[in-house]
């Protein structure tokens, strides 16, 4: 799915898995660009504030990317987005 | 990964296998504002350290179970993290 990077949520105690990852606050955004919800995501791409990201929300999608078998994780942050264009209209740009 | 704070837990002695020494929490889901959205759901507290008040966030769905000791037990919401701090920008 496609969001922007709204936020950054600190965390100190968390399960282990997460210790090395920076977490996003991400608006999700619905066909017309309208806010949809939000999630927290893992960040893999440096994704920064104001981005619009590509959202991955699948667990083993997830933990194919991050290279493990298993463990809690599903929303990932696996891209910025230059141009978002539907049906011929150019609705974001970098 | 959604935010959370947690209103009080659940003590439960007969409990699926694998659950055992397993905390359970009640949570109120919050919105990117942090406030209330939604009912209240109980989630397994896989950081071992959340309680009353606390800022969390948790994972849903079959991740939920992952992150526990046992694998694959019947767990649908889990506290992953607890929140240091939220930062928004200006424009959320």
């Amino acid at each position: 799915m496609v969001g922007k990077v709204v936020g950054t949520v600190v965390s100190t105690i968390n399960i282990p898995l997460l210790d090395e990852h920076r977490l996003l606050l991400c608006d999700v955004h619905d066909i017309d660009g309208r806010p949809d919800g939000y999630t927290i995501a893992i960040d893999v791409v440096d994704a920064g504030m104001g981005d619009t990201v590509l959202i991955l929300d699948e667990g083993n999608s997830a933990r194919q990317i991050l290279g493990r078998d298993w463990g809690a994780i599903r929303a990932v942050v696996v891209g910025v987005v230059d141009e978002l264009v539907i049906d011929g209209e150019l609705r974001s740009a970098s | 990964m959604q935010l959370a704070r947690v209103l009080g837990s659940v003590v439960a002695t007969e409990k699926a296998r694998g659950l055992e020494g397993v905390r359970f929490l009640v949570i109120q889901p919050l919105d990117k504002s942090q406030q209330p959205r939604g009912g209240t759901v109980v989630a397994a507290d896989a950081v071992h350290m959340a309680g009353p008040g606390e800022l969390v966030y948790y994972v849903s769905s079959r991740e939920a179970a992952e992150a526990l000791p046992v694998r694959f037990v019947p767990v649908d919401h889990a506290i992953v993290g607890i929140v240091d701090d939220v930062h928004l920008g200006v424009d959320s």
